[in-house]
């Protein structure tokens, strides 16, 4: 309570909570986008999101310590995770695209655990940063202060939703996905690589996941079992703002991320995450009594 | 090519060492003494366990190399069984029962964190198997009258009390009172910092300070700036976070990020997680508690000086050791010192020699009182000066004046 | 029916009361041959308890819970405070900094954790029933990622209250009795458990419920036109679920002897996931499935914990993926396919393939 009145007597508190949420809220977001894209298209729960985008934290990684400029980790992380996402979907994922979500929900439970361990042992299980020598910036008087990294997250976030709408729009594969994604089984009979397309989908998750992940690792730390986090976000994003609608994944990312910095400033930290659930909980029943009601007045 | 290099050098050295043990065991050898383990291998906390197991592996490959240890007129080497529990403390009870029950251990080490000691102590108590931990700081382990387990390390309560006394400190010198000091805390949710959390209350609430920020930290954080925009609307005079390696490495990154100004800063877990070397000049000024530092002229006969233990420490694992490594192999010191005192192997000997320990390590002094914690070891408080850790506090070991107030992020370079 | 048919339906019969007895005494006398493994095949019966509650609803009813989790670690924490507050201050017990020790006699004990259990069940009950009114409305993943998100808030609840202990967790009291005897206590406690859920549930599936909540699997529409009252099926599922995991629940507290709310308690990760695989592995919509499931997947996982260290989870993970991959029918049910005999199917050699009926055939 006493936190809650402060952020009236001092609104540039409120402010600086509103801007990192929606900081925070655009590397959500980049997670997410790939989330709803491969449900969307594959009908598939990719549980194994979290663990792209720490993957790509590791890949920023081993960048910088080959002597490259921190911030190429970004592309490359991206290459490198569409690859592994390629490949992922060639021997695993492939199996699981005509299952029902649950199928798919376990299998990539799997894969993720055993990613979080292959990470550990691979990498170490040090907690992990890279400093990409960005610098801050600051507003009313100090008050406020913006980190240029995640101010490049979020550029970043605005960008790939661009060229991702621009890509689905006017690309031959981008018409091929939103073939299968309507109607797979007319896709194939109309001479679409189905296949191909979901290879490439799948991986171009991985790919946007892979570019948060060295984003993640420049503006927080990386940690092999830290793939959760992201995963259990991108997911509530993707049931708020529903399949298949973009500007909604945005709206709902920044909308969780705000909430979730006035939640840890007004109730404390311990109560960041459970609020963020409850939320996610309520939405769906409010959503499904409304839902019922419509039905109602249909009857 | 280097790589191709230490790839050779591993093998040369792994060959010699094969060729040594094997020799040894035939030839000095007339047995050999499993202690057990179960530390967190995977899981959020498993770059602590890594430094636990390091730690364990030195001592005992030392101890080892150097003719192991005797008992009575025999002499045995020492060997540790490992289980990985997965950083839950739901694994840990379990693989202490397997421990003891299925493989036999009659020795068990610590595994690393205060909640995963507490999940494992009502077994080895229960088995009358002493249990000497080197990672389990928390309060709560020592008042349940357990009698096998033995602590060499310095309770949670201790970690930051010297800070809050240094702040008091310095605001006499200022002319001011320690009572209008206020303090701001960010601790991690867990049996350790919760109590670090509780020793750092009431040692405020003795200097009347008040308490504005009091955060608990999820354990599987990725991001604290809720907690430091707190601080910066309260401006705290003394800032303490304590949550593992995890918490330290966030809180420097974000507090240089958001540039988030106060003017002492203290927290647990600085070495363990690097933050010298990850995060350079952003990390200077920072206080850290510590159970130990390389800096201080303990010495014992297997490991050497404090300062040689690390550096023996660094060439076998290439990093400085943190002194959750350095506590660990000082719990296997303490091991050899009881069995060779016991002139037996029987745990209830052992146990009794143990709880007479009065044993001088690199590490430091080891006593324990009658609740099996060791209360012969002072803990430190480094600060980050110019990329070195330097102890500032206690005065007896202090190597330098603490750099008081830390000077605005726009004053930094 | 046939003669023929009802004969061999009495041989079935014999040979599975023969099948049950050997279950039987192989359990009572198991603990007592291998006294250092009465943990691990104490949380095998744990496991099987899991399984099956799960099972009611993800396997009989079609509604895949993610959040069954929530019960069992109400009965935890319900039974733990109920050890300690039945003696002293709950508060006090919990402190951070180490609390007062409780050291029960074996009286109180047992009168702490019987009330413990049976106040467990209850609690979890209500919850179910409470969280089912709003819940049960949710359909097909909705349903899942609904009680998913009910499953972790209840877990960061639970760890940022101080009454319980928050994340410092809880210890419950000190079993009083010689050493060795807690396990052998718990091993029977837990193994009486499964037996009682086993033929509670075999009886529930027999009658009108269980053909009312297969009916809600098949086509929620049509049962309901046909004026079942689903949500009060579903409700009333749920909540039996709800009770046996709250025993389950306290029970396991006690074993593991530290109750941390998201590792032990409200363990989604594993014990959560866990016993949605273990269903699956043996095969859903089935009663013996879950039990084979619960311990092909216990045995596997011990095993991988001893003999892989480093790489069990690397293990488990791939483990998972095949199952889930190539066995999405459940060991039971690639038996069936296999040997639709066996289960009591009759196959006409031209139309083979008996195995269109889901639910457990041969114990009808």
């Amino acid at each position: 309570m006493e936190n809650l009145l402060l952020i009236f007597e001092a609104p540039a508190l409120g402010v600086q909570l509103v801007v990192e949420g929606i900081l925070l809220g655009a590397i959500f977001a980049l997670a997410a986008y790939g989330m709803a894209l491969v449900w969307g298209v594959m009908n598939i729960i990719n549980i194994v999101q979290g663990e792209w985008v720490i993957l790509g934290g590791f890949v920023a990684l081993g960048v910088s310590q080959a002597g490259a400029p921190e911030l190429l980790g970004i592309p490359a992380a991206a290459v490198v995770l569409f690859a592994i996402g390629w490949l992922c979907y060639r021997l695993v994922i492939f199996r699981i695209v005509d299952r029902d979500l649950f199928t798919s929900i376990l299998a990539t439970f799997g894969l993720s655990i055993l990613l979080q361990q292959l990470m550990n042992e691979l990498f170490g299980s040090d907690v992990r940063t890279l400093d990409p020598g960005l610098g801050t910036w600051f507003m009313m008087g100090g008050m406020v202060s913006i980190s240029q990294v995640k101010v490049l997250g979020f550029v970043l976030a605005g960008v790939i939703a661009v060229a991702l709408t621009l890509f689905m729009r006017n690309s031959r594969m981008g018409q091929a996905i939103r073939a299968t994604a309507q109607d797979a089984r007319a896709a194939r009979i109309l001479g679409i690589d189905t296949d191909r397309v979901y290879a490439f989908t799948y991986g171009l998750n991985a790919a946007i996941c892979g570019a948060a992940g060295a984003l993640v690792v420049m503006a927080f730390t990386i940690h092999p079992y830290q793939g959760l986090i992201y995963t259990v976000r991108s997911f509530t994003i993707v049931v708020v703002a529903g399949l298949g609608n973009l500007p909604g994944v945005i709206a709902s990312a920044f909308g969780l991320g705000v909430a979730e910095q006035f939640a840890g400033f007004t109730l404390g930290a311990e109560y960041q995450n459970a609020f963020v659930f409850l939320l996610l909980v309520a939405i769906l029943i409010s959503r499904n009594m409304l839902l019922q009601r419509q039905r109602k007045y249909l009857k | 090519m280097k790589s191709i290099k230490n790839l050779g050098l591993c093998l040369t050295s792994a060959a010699a060492l094969g060729m040594a043990a094997s020799a040894a065991s035939a030839a000095e050898f007339d047995g050999t003494i499993t202690l057990g383990a179960a530390v967190s291998l995977t899981g959020k906390y498993s770059t602590n366990g890594g430094h636990t197991k390091n730690g364990y592996d030195l001592a005992v490959e030392r101890v080892n190399s150097m003719g192991g240890v005797e008992v009575g007129d025999k002499t045995y080497r020492i060997e540790v069984k490992y289980y990985d529990d997965e950083s839950t403390p739901a694994r840990g009870a379990q693989l202490a029962e397997r421990l003891i029950k299925q493989d036999g251990v009659k020795y068990v080490l610590g595994p690393y964190s205060s909640g995963m000691t507490k999940a494992m102590a009502p077994v080895t108590e229960k088995y009358e198997v002493p249990m000497v931990e080197a990672n389990g700081a928390s309060r709560s382990l020592f008042t349940q009258g357990y009698e096998y387990l033995f602590a060499v390390l310095s309770t949670s309560e201790q970690y930051l009390a010297s800070a809050v006394d240094l702040r008091a400190e310095l605001a006499e010198k200022e002319g001011e009172k320690p009572s209008d000091m206020t303090v701001g805390g960010a601790f991690e949710n867990d049996p350790f910092s919760q109590d670090i959390r509780a020793g750092v209350l009431a040692d405020a609430e003795g200097y009347g300070m008040e308490m504005v920020i009091d955060d608990k930290l999820p354990p599987e954080i990725n991001d604290m700036s809720s907690t430091l925009i707190k601080a910066k609307a309260k401006n705290p005079d003394l800032f303490v976070v304590s949550g593992h390696s995890k918490g330290a490495a966030l809180a420097i990154r974000q507090m240089a990020d958001m540039q988030v100004n106060v003017p002492m800063l203290a927290m647990t877990h600085c070495d363990a997680a690097q933050i010298i070397q990850k995060f350079g000049s952003d990390a200077e000024y920072t206080l850290c508690a510590s159970q130990w530092a390389p800096s201080l002229s303990y010495s014992d006969d297997y490991l050497g000086k404090a300062s040689e233990f690390a550096a023996d420490f660094e060439a076998e694992y290439d990093y400085a050791p943190p002194y959750q490594a350095a506590e660990s192999a000082a719990a296997v010191l303490v091991y050899v010192d009881a069995f060779e005192r016991a002139g037996s192997l029987e745990p209830k000997a052992v146990r009794d020699a143990l709880a007479e320990t009065d044993l001088m390590t690199f590490y430091g002094p080891v006593r324990f009182d009658e609740t099996g914690k060791n209360v012969a070891k002072p803990m430190v408080l480094y600060q980050v000066q110019d990329g070195e850790y330097v102890v500032v506090a206690p005065t007896k070991w202090a190597a330098a004046d603490v750099r008081y107030p830390i000077p605005p992020w726009s004053e930094r370079k | 029916m046939s003669e023929a048919t009802q004969t061999t339906g009495a041989a079935v019969k014999t040979r599975k009361s023969m099948g049950y007895l050997a279950i039987l005494i192989v359990s009572v006398i198991a603990p007592l041959l291998f006294p250092a493994y009465q943990t691990q095949m104490a949380f095998l019966w744990i496991m099987v308890v899991l399984a099956l509650t799960w099972d009611i609803l993800g396997g009989q009813m079609g509604y895949n819970s993610f959040g069954n989790i929530l019960f069992f670690g109400v009965g935890m924490y319900v039974t733990a405070v109920l050890q300690v507050g039945l003696f002293t201050d709950v508060t006090a017990y919990n402190a951070a900094k180490g609390g007062e020790v409780l050291d029960p006699t074996l009286g109180e004990y047992l009168l702490g954790l019987g009330v413990g259990l049976g106040i467990a069940a209850i609690a979890a009950t209500a919850c179910a029933a409470v969280f089912g009114f709003g819940m049960l409305g949710l359909r097909g993943h909705y349903f899942a990622i609904g009680t998913l998100g009910l499953g972790i808030a209840a877990g960061e609840i639970a760890a940022g209250w101080d009454y319980i202990g928050a994340g410092s967790g809880m210890v419950p009291p000190r079993f009083p009795g010689e050493t060795g005897a807690r396990e052998e206590f718990f091993y029977y406690l837990s193994f009486a458990l499964a037996i009682v859920t086993f033929f509670a549930l075999k009886r529930i599936y027999a009658g009108r419920f269980g053909l009312a909540i297969n009916a809600i699997r098949d086509d929620e529409d049509k049962a309901e036109a046909m004026g079942i009252h689903t949500t009060r099926y579903k409700a009333v599922g749920w909540c039996i679920a709800a009770f046996f995991l709250g025993i389950a629940g306290g029970i396991v507290g006690n074993i593991v002897g530290f109750i941390a709310p998201r590792d032990v308690a409200f363990a989604g990760v594993t014990y959560g996931v866990w016993m949605v695989l273990m269903a699956i592995l043996g095969g859903k919509g089935t009663l013996w499935g879950p039990v084979i499931g619960a311990a092909v997947f216990h045995i596997t996982q011990e095993l991988f914990w001893t003999y892989l260290l480093g790489w069990q989870r690397v293990a488990l993970g791939l483990l998972i993926v095949v199952i889930v991959v190539f066995f999405p029918q459940g060991i039971l049910g690639f038996l069936r396919e296999k040997f639709p005999e066996r289960f009591g199917y009759k196959v006409q050699p031209k139309e083979a393939g008996g195995s269109a009926d889901p639910a457990e055939g041969g114990a009808r």
